[in-house]
């Protein structure tokens, strides 16, 4: 064993020493996993983005109504008085302002994208008292809450960046009417930052929507008072609802958008990664040829094939991990919280989202570099350790 | 081409070698190909608009209504040939994964409207003999297996009918084809007036208009005319060409062109990179080779030839192979189920990828080949 | 076969030079070498390791330049052709004997043959034909479809001799024929090659360290420090 050791040890060490010769083509092997993998860390992060947005700001203790029947918030429609209702369910929890149920009113308002000038679907969120404490992430970061009863509107973070006229003491135009923009939020990184919000007083007569809401927003007390409120509302006579729970839900919007952007991604992602194990092997095999009188050299001396296999199978993984490195750190530098924005299928109504490279997704970028780099120089290195001894030392 | 067998032996010298570049560059124009088409499924909708044609909706929201009485004012406006109204129906058939569009409109103003669909005068007049009848597109058919004659139940959302059900049930009686290749055939269109009747409420108001316009290079002043039409009223109104509509929603789901551009360039890089590097390898294990061909008297600029021969036909092999797998990939269809209205290769594109082969290949071995052309003989074969 | 009239003489070298550069040094390997070789001469030139027998064969084949002086073949300086017309002068004048054979490994003993072929205007069964009479004088007939790897060395520089002879050269230049073959394979190729001289009556220049095939020569010359002698110089 000692001597395997020993074997793969002088082995690399020469293997080292004649590395500066072949820089050039081991400096490209490593930038083209580099390539790779930075691609495919970026395509990835959009989904990883859109997810992000999708599931965060939402805990267990929250929960949607819609009527029956509706999939989302856009095609659902309850009655004011189907609201209060709501609102006596068991279940909810309450804080010193009341019960935390939020009815909400669901619309889209046409504005121009910063980055094409083209009109985008941007959604507007009608609100009461409390829907900000229903969402436990919320919270203002820049100017003031919007005032009751007047056309004055909020916008978040995500909104503000991608579509133009929103900035603080701006003004949208809804109708004949003017709305000034009074304030900026954030949810968590939640979908609720690509929306715009307003009093639902306010939106209700300017959309003729009379006394309606389309869903209603709950914080329950705790996560398993959610069969319970569940139960009494579906068994309610008088209504005709669907309670969810919110995590449910977003997972059925994001769904759509979400599949097609990971369908298309690991798609690419895929072939992409075909060329580049093509590459590399291309690349090691021509890098192993080139030292094929040293390895028959050493295998004529007496080292046998196994370290040798090692020796040039690790050179590889050095190579292709060197490269995935970089080529995660490229991806994370240009793409992390790129913001920018899609279409929600689902509300069809944007939705803002930032390129989310995180820890997961960096580690699968390397570890995919590291199975090329494996099958890259493992064929390469067998059958250089394999090929008979006498005949490599010919071959000039 | 009698210098052929030399090129050829050049590459067979090292066949895994080879064999491998030409994988690599076919690789990336399986995506040079895959991505195209996948632009193109974008772009279709906006190439295949009319020209002559414009849409009119709510200006303050998609989802807002428009009066119907709002036709026969644009119709009024100058430059305006006809104006139709369509209204986003909005319904679910089976699952909201089968997700297409429904819009109910008048039957005649669709047939002058929309000259790209082809319709058979048989299935003109079933449509416009059955109330509850639909016209549905050869994609949408072919989708979901439909046949002639079937009962097509949706599940509305938006609108309830007057008897307080929300299940509406349609007849299929007219199927249209699509006059292009990138015509939208996933459309499933019902009859106004028996969507008219039977919703229980928003009687008298319509989604959008589309306008034909007399004359394609007035079509902004007309737009604008239209807008100022109803400026101020309680529904004001914004027209826009039929195609920047559509080019709208594309930039609403993502600078796409952006997207696809950089992932073609990284990857194209990426491979010339590999490619150029695999022959510049070669040229200089072959130095000696080389050398002698020299002596025997074939010219430096043979030699360069020769070089850039062997980097021809490799990209060409593997180029060609690509594309050709693209082209497979591509008729398997749309990968995302439905969300692409038309998903194929353009002609065009094909030619595109053809010079970008022999792009590559020249700009893969133009430095090997430089180098061969620039090898001195004695030194060659002292080594 | 062109015999140059007036002189008799195929080759003249005169007062030639040749500088080569190694980073900075200069190492001057001939130094005013004069040399004239007749039409159907056997030229053996032999000298120790590093004494430019190589270079001045490279010289009279066109491969390199000189620095200074003149080289004359058949009645052309080809120290001042270009680099285009050198190749071309090459291809239709000299036929090359390598030590180590320099064969295309991807191509067969037939193709390798043919190669020189290549460059002149012979149809594809013109070429095919000579190039099996090539290998029939050099008695390979039977191992024409064989690929390099396939032969013996001796089988190899057979292959590589009838690749010099297939265009009907003006010279022959050998550049240590027989440095990689055992005894009985470098007899039957210093056979061969003696056939070629007396039976063809082709001019041959051979560069080598073995005295026993600078004895099957017409002529031996002795190169030492950049300079002929007939006399060996220990």
């Amino acid at each position: 064993m000692f001597n395997w050791f020993s074997q793969i040890v002088a082995v690399t060490h020469f293997s080292m020493r004649s590395l500066p010769q072949r820089a050039g083509s081991s400096v490209t092997a490593m930038l083209g996993i580099t390539g790779v993998v930075a691609v495919m860390v970026g395509v990835l992060s959009i989904a990883q983005g859109v997810l992000r947005t999708m599931e965060s700001s939402v805990g267990d203790n929250n929960a949607i109504v819609l009527r029956s029947g509706s999939d989302t918030e856009m095609m659902s429609g309850l009655a004011g008085e189907d609201t209060r209702i709501i609102a006596e369910a068991p279940g909810i929890a309450r804080d010193e302002t009341g019960v935390l149920a939020s009815p909400e009113l669901f619309v889209i308002i046409n504005l121009p994208m910063l980055t094409t000038g083209t009109d985008a679907n941007v959604p507007l969120r009608g609100v009461q008292t409390q829907a900000m404490s229903v969402r436990s992430s919320f919270r203002l970061v820049e100017g003031r809450m919007f005032e009751w009863g007047l056309n004055e509107v909020i916008v978040g973070t995500g909104a503000q960046g991608q579509f133009a006229g929103l900035g603080l003491g701006a003004s949208i135009e809804v109708g004949q009417e003017k709305w000034l923009v009074v304030g900026v939020f954030e949810a968590g990184g939640g979908l609720a930052e690509s929306e715009i919000w307003v009093d639902a007083a306010v939106l209700q007569p300017a959309f003729r929507r009379g006394n309606s809401y389309q869903a209603v927003y709950v914080k329950l007390e705790s996560s398993d008072a959610f069969d319970e409120f569940k139960e009494a509302l579906t068994s309610d006579p008088r209504l005709n609802v669907k309670p969810m729970r919110e995590a449910e839900y977003y997972a059925s919007q994001s769904t759509v958008v979400y599949n097609m952007i990971t369908g298309l991604g690991t798609l690419i992602a895929v072939i992409m990664g075909m060329g580049a194990v093509f590459g590399a092997l291309n690349t090691m095999y021509t890098a192993v040829s080139s030292r094929n009188r040293e390895i028959a050299t050493l295998r004529a001396l007496g080292f046998r094939a196994g370290p040798i296999v090692i020796s040039v199978v690790s050179e590889s993984l050095l190579l292709a991990f060197a490269g995935g490195l970089i080529g995660a750190g490229l991806a994370w530098l240009a793409f992390d919280g790129f913001l920018t924005s899609t279409l929600n299928w689902a509300s069809f109504s944007a939705i803002t989202f930032a390129f989310d490279v995180n820890a997961k997704l960096l580690a699968q970028g390397i570890m995919f570099a590291m199975l090329i780099g494996l099958v890259g120089g493992l064929f390469p290195a067998i059958r250089a350790a394999r090929q008979p001894v006498a005949q490599a030392l010919r071959e000039l | 081409m009698k210098y052929f067998f030399l090129i050829s032996s050049g590459l067979k010298r090292k066949k895994i070698r080879t064999g491998l570049t030409i994988l690599s560059i076919m690789v990336a124009f399986i995506l040079f190909g895959y991505l195209t088409a996948i632009r193109q499924a974008f772009d279709a909708g906006v190439e295949v608009a009319g020209v002559d044609r414009l849409i009119v909706r709510h200006k303050v929201s998609l989802i807002q209504l428009l009066p119907q009485n709002y036709e026969s004012k644009i119709e009024r406006v100058d430059g305006v040939d006809n104006a139709i109204h369509s209204t986003w129906f909005g319904g679910i058939y089976k699952e909201p994964r089968n997700f297409f569009a429904q819009i109910p409109i008048v039957p005649e103003e669709l047939f002058d409207m929309y000259p790209e669909y082809i319709i058979s005068d048989e299935h003109k007049a079933a449509w416009l003999e059955t109330r509850s009848g639909v016209l549905v597109g050869r994609g949408l058919m072919d989708r979901f297996d439909w046949k002639l004659g079937d009962r097509i139940p949706i599940n509305a959302t938006i609108w309830g009918k007057k008897d307080g059900g929300r299940t509406w049930e349609f007849d299929l009686v007219a199927i249209y084809e699509g006059a292009e290749k990138g015509t939208d055939t996933s459309q499933f269109f019902i009859r106004y007036d028996f969507f008219d009747e039977t919703r229980a409420n928003g009687g008298g108001l319509v989604g959008w208009y589309t306008v034909r316009v007399s004359d394609p290079d007035k079509a902004a002043e007309v737009a604008a005319a239209i807008d100022a039409e109803f400026a101020n009223s309680a529904h004001e109104t914004k027209a826009e060409a039929e195609g920047a509509f559509i080019q709208g929603f594309a930039n609403q789901i993502g600078n796409i062109y952006f997207i696809i551009m950089s992932i073609m360039s990284a990857v194209f890089f990426t491979i010339l990179l590999v490619a150029g590097n695999t022959m510049a390898y070669t040229v200089r294990e072959r130095t000696n080779e080389l050398a002698v061909l020299k002596a025997i008297g074939f010219t430096d600029r043979g030699v360069l030839g020769l070089v850039l021969g062997e980097s021809l036909v490799l990209t060409i092999i593997g180029g060609t192979l690509g594309l050709g797998l693209a082209w497979f990939l591509v008729s398997m269809g749309d990968p995302t189920q439905g969300s692409f209205p038309v998903f194929y290769l353009p002609v065009r594109d094909v030619f595109i990828g053809l010079g970008l082969i022999i792009a590559m290949a020249f700009v893969a071995g133009i430095i090997p080949a430089l180098q061969a052309q620039k090898l001195q003989i004695a030194d060659a074969l002292r080594r | 076969m062109t015999t140059n009239s007036s002189e008799g003489c195929l080759v003249k070298v005169q007062a030639v030079d040749k500088v080569f550069k190694r980073g900075s040094e200069e190492i001057h390997v001939l130094g005013g070498l004069d040399l004239e070789i007749p039409a159907g001469e056997f030229l053996a030139l032999m000298g120790p390791s590093g004494s430019g027998k190589s270079t001045l064969l490279n010289l009279i084949g066109g491969l390199d330049r000189p620095s200074e002086g003149i080289v004359d073949v058949g009645g052309l300086r080809i120290d001042t052709l270009s680099n285009r017309k050198l190749a071309g002068w090459r291809a239709r004048h000299i036929g090359l004997v390598f030590q180590f054979y320099n064969l295309m490994p991807a191509l067969s003993a037939q193709k390798n043959v043919e190669l020189p072929l290549l460059l002149t205007r012979l149809s594809r069964a013109e070429r095919k034909k000579r190039a099996s009479i090539a290998l029939d004088i050099v008695g390979l007939s039977h191992r024409t479809g064989h690929y390099p790897r396939q032969l013996s060395g001796g089988e190899q520089q057979r292959t590589g001799i009838a690749r010099a002879i297939v265009t009907d050269p003006t010279l022959l230049l050998c550049d240590e024929p027989t440095g990689d073959l055992d005894r009985k394979s470098g007899d039957e190729i210093l056979d061969l090659l003696q056939a070629l001289n007396r039976e063809q009556g082709k001019t041959i220049i051979m560069v080598t360290h073995d005295i026993h095939a600078a004895a099957r020569a017409t002529r031996i010359l002795y190169l030492n420090k950049g300079q002929l002698s007939t006399e060996a110089i220990d």
